[in-house]
């Protein structure tokens, strides 16, 4: 690997790069994203190119029939995983088995044969309305890719990658006909506001970290995802790691910094890895290190894992945590723009926020202002979840709105199910319900209605959700990941969540939704940092939209969704039960009794409620039954139990 | 016997491997990982040594171990088994998931079976929610769990556990 000393050799480099390969040449790039080797990918990987080199595809010269296999970052699509892409034809395969890989090589590579069962369909429509390419996919079709689409491109661990797409030359911009004072304003210009949750103007924030008369500066990658829920930056910095370091050494060059820092969570081993693999590669070709590309700045970026608190996003919780202490967020002013890292000015920014200075400086401030709403500009890559047929990542023009992203992304509740609400921002966001489904999202509109844009995690919520759960589910995570340091926050939230603990069981009382309004309001007033600031908002926001299922839970004891597991039952109708035998078979808890032709009882003792039965009752029977808010009905008596079966009446 | 010989093993290795990091206060969270990496928890006297090696009082030491969630302080079982309650699996079940394994070995979350072949986690997000709900067993990740896989997962460890027993005996009656 060649150092680069100017310009002029970068682009030297980059033809030689480009020149060897040919774009007509077969490559198949396959997506070994977590998501997708969670799902088999890598056996897929090691099938193919044992069949390349069983068909004997590897050694052969002529180009027309040599084929690549590349290993990629996460294109999005992880609900139809492991997928891949075979170029030039753009040909995608969803749910590939290494099974497949004999077929692939030799009737798509070979004999240029599409194979018709590997393709996309969708869900409830039949074989004629497969789709061969992967930007006609609805999933992606409805979606602009400027950040994630080059993942597909780009084998992570191979810099030449993402040369082959232009990489590093928004650096060389930058360094060689810009002043750092031009950088600022171009980023300023563009719009672009911060990607981690409080979207505060990216250029602001390094006009004052510029203006700082301290020598030492430090520059930050934030990558402590914690919102559970949410994957985008995991699958930015896996995918496409150097995009996010090239936008650091931009951000580190027009602040006046010369160190910079990736805190990224260690529960992303795999980002680690190709970050780590990234930074070395970079350094080894002069794009990082002493007098990079010969303009005479120097930077140097270095790696810290976080150790698992979801309060180290924040960012002064972040610098404690790099500084070796417990992550406890401090008050601000000082803005870490002032007194940072080791008490020097420090700007920090979430991983997509970087990513996005390529672009810009590439492509010019316009670029990116032209893209999105009046307060909020350029796209944003939102992790789709929950009850959504398309799950996956997303990245969209802000404006969109959420029915476009839901139904014609996402392509709508699965199961023929009811839409309930979807819920953004994670733990400190709100859900969303049917009657807002047409406002466009961008950081103003999500906050007019109650929650936010956060990092883009949504997740999607249908009529089987209930909502004092969800409230509950975040209001204990968000306890236990609560630091202690203030009071408001580390008692507010555990009172809460006792409140909405005693709402699930029936244990609820008259006022006690008041009484969470009242502390909701302290808590978000007095608490130290956006953890507690926010920490109220999942439990307004569905008091807000859903009032009347909070209502339920306290007046009649009862849970509209059946989640709450205190207030239902499973009961199984004798007119219905044939004694089929699947569901007692299947109960994990051994709490139905039964035999053939004997009508199967619930004990109602051993029942643990997980609803096992309910979902294995073959659906021409539905025979099990979710009781909430009434008794559940005495089992019949054993002697009536006996079924017998209309040809034995006779 | 055996395991006060695996304690100064572990021991000797943390000792011979401090000397690669600086003595600054920002290395303490590195070096935790770096123990936890390589020996699955923090013992005791591994924290001392840090203390001594960064010139910290021990109780700092533990105030950051203890303020993160990554580190444990028991040796785990086995075959660790994290089961997912990030916001995805959780609308999509994952507390029946945890349940069911926690009913299954007897254990709760945080515990290690008494013959030390299960231990079980909860974590939050471990970003493969397009398959939720999601358990990491041993390092591998199962996606679209059900309460059924549960038994199936831990069936399969107890008969691969019972054939190596059934090997073993056999070797050793054929030795003897």
């Amino acid at each position: 690997m060649p150092r680069i000393n100017s310009p002029a050799e970068l682009e030297e480099f980059r033809k030689d790069i480009i020149s060897k390969r040919d774009p007509n040449k077969p490559c198949i790039a396959i997506c070994t994203g977590t998501g997708c080797l969670a799902l088999g990918a890598a056996n897929v990987v090691t099938a193919l190119k044992e069949e390349i080199k069983k068909q004997g595809l590897e050694t052969k010269v002529d180009v027309e029939t040599k084929v690549d296999v590349r290993e990629t970052g996460c294109p999005g699509f992880c609900e139809r995983g492991p997928l891949l892409v075979i170029y030039p034809e753009e040909i995608c395969y969803l749910q590939v088995e290494p099974g497949d890989a004999e077929e692939i090589i030799s009737e798509t590579i070979v004999a240029k044969k599409v194979i018709d069962r590997l393709l996309y369909a969708a869900p409830g429509t039949d074989n004629d309305e497969k789709i061969v390419r992967e930007s006609e996919i609805p999933f992606y079709k409805h979606q602009m890719r400027n950040l994630i689409g080059n993942n597909i491109k780009i084998d992570p661990k191979n810099i030449d990658d993402y040369l082959a797409v232009g990489g590093y030359s928004a650096l060389v911009k930058a360094l060689c006909q810009e002043t750092p004072e031009q950088v600022v304003e171009m980023v300023k210009n563009s719009g672009l506001r911060g990607r981690g949750g409080a979207g505060f103007s990216a250029g602001m924030k390094w006009e004052f970290a510029r203006k700082s008369p301290e020598k030492t500066k430090y520059v930050i990658v934030n990558a402590d995802e914690g919102d559970p829920g949410a994957f985008m930056d995991r699958a930015l910095l896996e995918g496409n790691p150097h995009s996010v370091l090239e936008g650091l050494t931009i951000g580190a060059f027009a602040i006046g910094s010369h160190e910079g820092y990736i805190y990224v969570r260690q529960e992303y081993p795999l980002a680690v890895e190709n970050v780590g693999i990234a930074i070395e590669q970079a350094e080894a070709q002069g794009f990082l290190g002493k007098n990079i590309l010969g303009s005479g700045f120097d930077f140097t970026i270095e790696v810290h894992q976080g150790a698992g608190a979801f309060v180290c996003g924040e960012e002064t919780a972040l610098l404690m945590s790099l500084e070796g202490k417990p992550g406890e967020p401090r008050p601000r002013p000082p803005y870490p723009a002032v007194k940072g890292l080791w008490g020097k000015p420090t700007n920090i920014n979430n991983v997509e926020t970087w990513a996005n200075v390529p672009l810009i400086i590439n492509n010019g401030a316009d670029f990116l202002s032209s893209i999105g709403t009046e307060s909020s500009k350029g796209t944003k890559i939102f992790s789709l979840v929950g009850k959504v047929n398309n799950t996956g990542l997303v990245e969209v023009p802000m404006g969109i709105t959420l029915r476009d992203i839901i139904y014609e992304v996402g392509g709508g509740v699965p199961g023929g199910k009811k839409f309930k609400a979807v819920q953004t921002g994670g733990p400190s966001g709100g859900c969303i319900p049917e009657e807002h489904l047409d406002i466009g999202v961008d950081f103003d509109q999500l906050a007019k209605v109650g929650a936010i844009m956060g990092s883009g995690g949504m997740i999607v919520m249908d009529e089987d959700t209930c909502m004092v759960d969800v409230a509950k589910y975040f209001l204990k995570f968000l306890a236990g990941e609560s630091c202690g340091k203030c009071s408001p926050c580390r008692e507010g939230i555990r009172q809460m969540h006792k409140i909405l603990n005693n709402v699930s069981e029936g244990k609820g009382r008259e006022g006690d939704i008041e009484l969470l309004e009242e502390l909701c309001e302290a808590t978000r007033n007095a608490s130290l940092c956006a953890l507690g600031g926010t920490a109220p908002n999942p439990v307004l926001n569905t008091i807000r939209y859903f009032r009347d299922e909070y209502e339920a839970h306290i007046k009649e004891k009862r849970c509209p969704a059946y989640v709450c597991k205190e207030l239902i039952a499973y009961y199984i109708d004798p007119d219905k039960c044939t004694a089929c035998m699947i569901c007692s078979r299947k109960c994990p808890a051994e709490a139905i009794v039964g035999a053939k032709k004997q009508i199967h009882v619930i004990d109602q003792e051993k029942c643990t409620n997980c609803g096992t039965c309910f979902e294995v009752c073959p659906s021409r029977f539905s025979a099990v039954t979710r009781l909430s808010g009434e008794p559940v009905p005495p089992p019949i008596p054993e002697e009536e139990r006996t079924i017998v079966r209309k040809s034995e009446k006779k | 016997m055996e395991k006060d010989l695996n304690q100064e093993a572990m021991l000797n290795d943390i000792v011979s491997r401090l000397p690669a990091f600086g003595k600054e206060r920002g290395n303490l969270i590195p070096i935790l990982q770096m123990i936890h990496e390589r020996h699955a928890f923090l013992h005791p006297d591994a924290i001392k040594m840090v203390g001594e090696y960064l010139e910290m009082a021990e109780c700092e030491v533990y105030g950051v171990a203890t303020f993160y969630n990554q580190f444990r302080f028991h040796p785990p079982g086995k075959h660790p088994i994290k089961v997912c309650l990030g916001t995805a699996c959780h609308v999509r079940g994952s507390d029946i998931i945890l349940e069911n394994f926690e009913r299954k070995l007897e254990i709760h979350e945080g515990e290690t079976t008494p013959d030390l072949e299960f231990s079980i986690e909860r974590v939050a997000c471990v970003g493969c929610c397009a398959l939720a709900p999601v358990a990491v067993v041993d390092e591998t990740l199962h996606g679209h769990m059900a309460p059924s896989k549960v038994e199936g997962l831990i069936l399969g460890f107890e008969i691969e556990k019972e054939k190596e027993e059934r090997e073993k005996r056999r070797h050793e009656s054929g030795q003897s």
